[in-house]
Parts: structure tokens; C-alpha cells; sequence
């Protein structure tokens, strides 16, 4: 299922100099989980991964949009969230190593990075997990009365939780200052949604009254409009938004599933033609607002700061055996 | 202690002369009441616990005292409202979240389980979840399957929890209070026939320990370990078997999460018998747990086998002949310890 887009906003009031920073934040994502992958296949990561190539306008566009001291809940699938708000890449790999110089001392891993330093409270490796969390971050906002505003990332497959329609009932009816942010790529694990979700995913929240949207989340610009419209809102407490993002995993589900027989290789073809990255390089030049030479310097600079964040968390120690029993309660 | 009294029991706390005598559901109003006014932080979320002061009546005046900001009342979205505590707890505030009936906890395991007990261990220690939520447990008032259960084993499994259920007036109100200023997830089972309960509680500021066991009842032949109401059931039956000439030790765990493993022990080693009592199943229980404990802890001291007493493994039934059957009574209590001082 793939609701029409809406018409693109014309809000895109950034400057040159912040469409490169958001260009540099998407090329981090997507250079991270290409270096994720290779980790992986060369047996130098514990565990799998899942990798968010193919989304990253979603993140950067939402993430662009809200202040260090808003808050995110991300999903199994978070890399590119936590980056995006502003984690370090070498924690980050860290963490994915297993390694106690990590965001969470080797504890959470790829599924639990969590960084409260930048709003970040938490992946999470239950689907739809998040909504209550996000939600009772909402709650506390409204409690302590400040104007920050709360997001929940979550994919299309978390669409079958009741909890995230239990949470965006109860955001709605007390005007809570969170943004729903589906990023409806095709596929739960490995089944298409149209065989997952019946009927309309806007219509699931107009239905409780919450301001509804599906945009094109290939398109950072068409993604950023929308993040500081609904954004903006909730914190003038406008209450509750939820944007379907209508995306594309290009990759497997996770770091294994390489052969991917649910489905065709001509739709990733087709999909491929859509790449974010793409887009946004296509504009910046036709627009004028960037030369290739800049393009490619900062795509050197991450490639950079990849391999020397890897190379530190490769370093780095894994945590003492006596920490196994520590913060188990605070 | 525990005698009837025109028809109510009094609680076993020590009950010094002057003190005033509240029942157990108002120790827990004022608990929580206490402590919402010391910190703006705490607030009550969850099923008629605003406008209706709880189906139980628990919480009546609070939402006059404290405002409808602070005491909401929620749809009927049990995993919603324990998701929102959880991320209303890792966002610096205090929340108390009601779940109506213990059988509806079955609604929040995973904002319990894999949410609430994980999140500071999962974040290396950075991200804390301080939050309380509130149930009920317990059988006998004829309301079947759905609404009779004790299911405190479930969470007492689960490391990162805690687990307290008081059994006297006293009791809840200082582990109430010790629960909402803890910085973990607390889980607080109250038996809803107890809320009418009677029994000292000081005027005075005092809090409980979390992991502190309680001597109810002094004695030298045999440890009877009870929780919750089963403290009440244990009480008739160390009357009964006095009367016979077996003086027994109750020793009530108050929280099963963290368990006082010491108190369990040495108590046991004293006396040389133990017999555990709680209204959760005997199977995979809390009964199984305490009295594994003992038989480790006290083997060398024991002169018989620990004995288990749990509720009947069975869901528990409507009509009155047959629910009544699946609870532990004092007679069996009384049984089963004769037989083991035999």
C-alpha cells in the first residue's frame, strides 16, 4: 500500500549551507551502514544488523527540524536516527562492536542505542515499542511545561501494534506534543504491506482526529517542509501530527537477507531510480547551490571520519566481565 | 492481633497505645498523597483513578487535592498508559501508573518487561525509569478468572523489576513510599480485600525498605513465610497451632523483588521447619522460589522437607463451593504444619 503523496510544500527555507550539512548528514548515514555491512560480512561484528540505506531523507529531514532538546524514540531499524540527531560515529561503532566505549557500554548494541545528550532515549527491538515511550515523553513535556517536541520513528510493519493507536488516541485527546513519523518502506521483515495493513494508514490517525499526512520520503525537501510544519505546530500546542513517509528499504531486511525472494529485483530497480541521495545531489547542482567538487569533498570527509571511527571502536576494549551484573537497577 | 473484632480484623503491626488506626486502602492515599505533594514530579495515570477516586475508592480526594493535570484519568489502554509512565519516567518524571485489576497486567508485559526492566540496562546505566505501577491481586470475591488472579510471580522472574506487596496498613504505606522514590520500575500488588483493613499507622513520616523482611509473629518450632493477605491466613493458623502446642514463626518476605533472603534463612535455621504461603499458583511460583532459598540456605538445620502452599492450579472458578477450594485456609496451613512437626 502506497497512499498518493501529498503535494509538495514550498517551504524549503534552508540556506545552501544548511542543505550541505543535511547532504553531509545522509552521506554519515549511508556510509555508516554501508561500513555497518561490510563489518558484517567480514565476520568482524558480533550479531546482524538492519540497515537503513534508502531512507535517510526521513531522518536527516525530521532530525533537521528540531532542536538538540526535542526527543526521538527510534526502532531496530535506527542508525540513521540516532546519527541524525546527533550521535557520534565513533560510539556508535562502538556500541555496534560490542565495546564499552559504546553509547551503552556494549549493553544495547545495533537494536538499543540510546543518547540522552541529544534526545535520543532509545531504539527499541520490539516493533511499535516505542509509541508508548515517545508518547509518555509527550506527557512529560505537557507536565513540565516546556516546548519541546517528541518524535516517534517507527516502520510500516508497527502499523499491526495496537499500542501505537492506544498512544495516539490518548496524545490527541490531551493535545500532546508528538509527531508520529511512519516510514512506510514496502515491507514488515519480509512480508509487503499490502498483505499487512488493510485500508488507509493516513486514515488510522484522521480517525482519532490527529493532523494526518503521506509524503514523498525520498525527498528531504518534500520530508523537511512537512517535519517543520507539523513540528512547529505541536510545540505551539497544536497537538499530535502523523506523517506516513512513503520510503523504500533497499537493502534486506537485516545484514542477512541477501537474496530477498519476497521480492523482485525490477521493483528495487525502480526504486533505485529514487534514491535520496540522488535526489538531493540532483537539486543541489541544478539549483546551483553546490558544485561537484563540494559534493565529493564532503563525501572524502565522511569516508574519513567512518574509517577513523571504526578503527577506534575496532581499538577499543570490550567491557570487564564485572560490569555483566551492573545497572541491572538503578 | 488478628483477632475478630466485631466482625474486623486487625492488622498484626505492633499497635502502640495512642496510635491512630487507618484502614489499608487509606494508607495508601496518603502515601501516595504524601509524596505527590512533596514532588511535583509525581503524577497518577489510569482507569477511573480521576473523577471516581478508583473502582476500589483508593484514591478519592486526590484529584481535588492534586488537579486533573496530575491525576488523569485514562481510556481503557492499559499497555498505552504503562508506555507512557515509561517514557514520562525516562524524561525526569515520576509517574504512578494503575493498572484496575493484577489480571490486566497481562495487557503491559512488554511496557513492562522488555520496556521498563531493560531501559537502564540496556542504555549501559544512563537512562533511568523511576516508575510505580500500581495492582491488585487476589481472590475470593466471586469475580472469576479475569479478576481473581495473582500474578506476582510473573514480574518477580523479571530482573530489573521490583516487586512489593504489603499485607498490612503500615506496610503499604511505607512501600508505597519507598516505591514512588525509587529510580527503578516498581511493581506494587495490593490484595483488593484487604483495602478495608484496620491497623496502626504513625502519624509521622516513615518509609519501608524495599528488601526488608518482616517478623510478624515470633515463634521456635516452625518458619511460616506468607505474603500479602496470606500474612492474615497464616496468623489464624500460628493462633490455631498454638493452641496445640506449636509455636510458630511468620515471617512475611513484604517484597519478592528483592527478596530478603537473609531473614528467610536464618529464621528457618531457627526453628528448623519452614512451610511458604502466597495466593499465586504452586506452580513455577513465588512458593517454589522462597522455599528453594530455605532448602539452600537452611539445609544443614532441617528436620523436614520445605512445604509449599499456593493457590490451586486451576483458574479460579465463580460460584463460592468452588472458589473457595482453590485458596489456601488456615486448616491446611495448620495440616501441613502439624505434619511437619509430627
Amino acid at each position: 500500500m502506497s497512499e498518493t503523496n501529498d503535494t509538495n510544500p514550498s517551504i524549503t527555507d534552508l540556506d545552501a549551507e544548511h542543505w550541505l550539512q543535511a547532504y553531509e548528514q545522509m552521506v554519515m548515514i549511508r556510509t555508516f551502514e554501508e561500513t555497518a555491512n561490510d563489518l558484517y560480512t567480514s565476520a568482524r561484528m558480533p550479531g546482524i544488523t538492519h540497515l537503513y540505506i534508502g531512507e535517510e531523507a526521513i531522518a536527516v529531514g525530521i532530525c533537521e527540524a528540531l532542536r538538540q532538546d526535542d526527543y526521538i524514540t527510534s526502532t531496530h531499524r535506527g542508525h540513521g536516527h540516532c546519527l541524525a540527531k546527533g550521535a557520534a560515529l565513533d560510539k556508535m561503532f562502538a556500541e555496534l562492536l560490542g565495546k564499552e566505549a559504546g553509547y551503552c557500554r556494549g549493553k544495547g548494541g545495533s537494536m538499543h542505542i540510546a543518547d540522552q545528550e541529544t534526545g535520543n532515549l532509545g531504539a527499541n527491538g520490539i516493533v511499535g515499542g516505542s509509541a508508548g515511550i515517545a508518547t509518555g515523553a509527550g506527557m512529560s513535556i505537557k507536565l513540565r511545561g516546556t516546548d519541546q517536541v517528541s518524535v516517534c520513528f517507527f516502520g510500516d510493519g508497527a502499523l499491526g501494534q495496537g499500542l501505537l493507536y492506544e498512544s495516539m488516541n490518548m496524545a490527541q485527546l490531551w493535545k500532546l506534543p508528538v509527531i508520529y513519523v511512519c516510514e512506510n518502506n514496502q515491507y514488515g521483515e519480509y512480508t509487503h504491506n499490502s498483505k499487512a495493513a488493510a485500508g488507509s494508514m493516513v486514515g488510522r490517525a484522521t480517525g482519532f482526529g490527529v493532523h494526518a499526512q503521506a509524503i514523498d520520503g525520498q525527498d528531504i525537501r518534500t520530508v523537511h517542509a512537512t517535519a517543520r510544519l507539523v513540528i512547529d505546530r505541536a510545540r505551539k500546542g497544536g497537538g499530535p501530527a502523523f506523517l506516513v513517509c512513503n520510503t523504500y528499504r533497499f537493502r534486506g531486511h537485516h545484514v542477512g537477507d541477501i537474496d530477498r525472494p519476497y521480492r523482485t529485483r525490477e521493483e528495487e530497480a525502480e526504486w533505485a531510480k529514487r534514491d535520496p541521495l540522488t535526489l538531493l545531489e540532483d537539486w543541489l547542482l541544478k539549483s546551483k547551490q553546490a558544485e561537484e567538487h563540494v559534493l565529493e569533498r564532503i563525501k572524502q570527509e565522511v569516508k574519513t571520519a567512518v574509517d577513523d571511527a571504526v578503527a577506534f571502536a575496532e581499538e577499543a576494549s570490550f567491557p570487564s566481565e564485572s560490569e555483566v551484573d551492573q545497572h541491572v537497577y538503578a | 492481633m488478628s483477632t475478630l473484632e466485631n466482625g474486623t480484623r486487625r492488622s498484626p503491626a505492633i499497635h502502640a497505645p495512642g496510635e491512630r488506626e487507618i484502614t489499608f486502602g487509606e494508607a495508601i492515599r496518603e502515601a501516595i498523597a504524601e509524596e505527590m505533594a512533596r514532588d511535583q514530579r509525581i503524577f497518577l495515570i489510569g482507569e477511573d483513578v480521576a473523577a471516581a477516586g478508583s473502582v476500589f475508592k483508593v484514591l478519592v480526594g486526590l484529584l481535588d487535592e492534586f488537579g486533573p493535570e496530575r491525576v488523569i484519568d485514562s481510556p481503557i489502554s492499559e499497555a498505552g498508559i504503562a508506555g507512557i509512565g515509561v517514557g514520562a519516567a525516562i524524561t525526569g518524571m515520576r509517574p504512578i501508573v494503575d493498572i484496575m485489576f493484577g489480571d490486566f497486567t497481562t495487557l503491559v508485559m512488554d511496557q513492562l518487561i522488555n520496556q521498563a526492566a531493560k531501559t537502564h540496562y540496556m542504555s549501559g546505566g544512563k537512562l533511568t525509569v523511576p516508575m510505580v505501577l500500581r495492582t491488585t491481586l487476589g481472590a475470593s470475591r466471586r469475580s472469576a478468572a479475569q479478576h481473581s488472579q495473582s500474578l506476582h510471580a510473573l514480574f518477580s522472574h523479571i530482573p530489573g523489576l521490583k516487586v512489593a506487596m504489603p499485607a498490612t496498613p503500615y506496610d503499604a504505606k511505607g512501600l508505597m513510599k519507598s516505591a514512588i522514590r525509587d529510580d527503578n520500575p516498581v511493581v506494587i500488588f495490593e490484595d483488593k480485600m484487604l483495602y478495608q483493613e484496620k491497623g496502626p499507622v504513625p502519624e509521622e513520616e516513615y518509609t519501608l525498605p524495599l528488601g526488608q523482611a518482616d517478623v510478624k509473629r515470633s515463634g521456635e518450632d516452625i518458619t511460616i513465610v506468607a505474603t500479602s493477605s496470606m500474612v492474615y491466613v497464616a496468623l489464624e493458623a500460628a493462633e490455631k497451632l498454638d493452641s496445640i502446642g506449636i509455636s510458630a514463626e511468620l515471617i512475611d518476605p513484604r517484597t519478592t523483588n528483592p527478596l530478603d533472603t537473609g531473614a528467610l534463612i536464618q529464621s528457618a535455621q531457627k526453628t528448623s521447619r519452614a512451610l511458604v504461603l502466597d495466593e499465586g499458583y504452586s506452580q513455577y511460583g513465588v512458593t517454589g522460589e522462597i522455599a528453594s532459598v530455605i532448602a539452600d540456605g537452611a539445609f544443614y538445620y532441617l528436620d523436614a522437607p520445605v512445604k509449599r502452599i499456593g493457590a490451586m492450579n486451576v483458574p479460579v472458578p465463580f460460584s463460592p463451593a468452588m472458589e473457595d477450594l482453590t485458596i489456601p485456609n488456615a486448616d491446611f496451613v495448620v495440616e501441613t504444619a502439624k505434619s511437619l512437626c509430627g
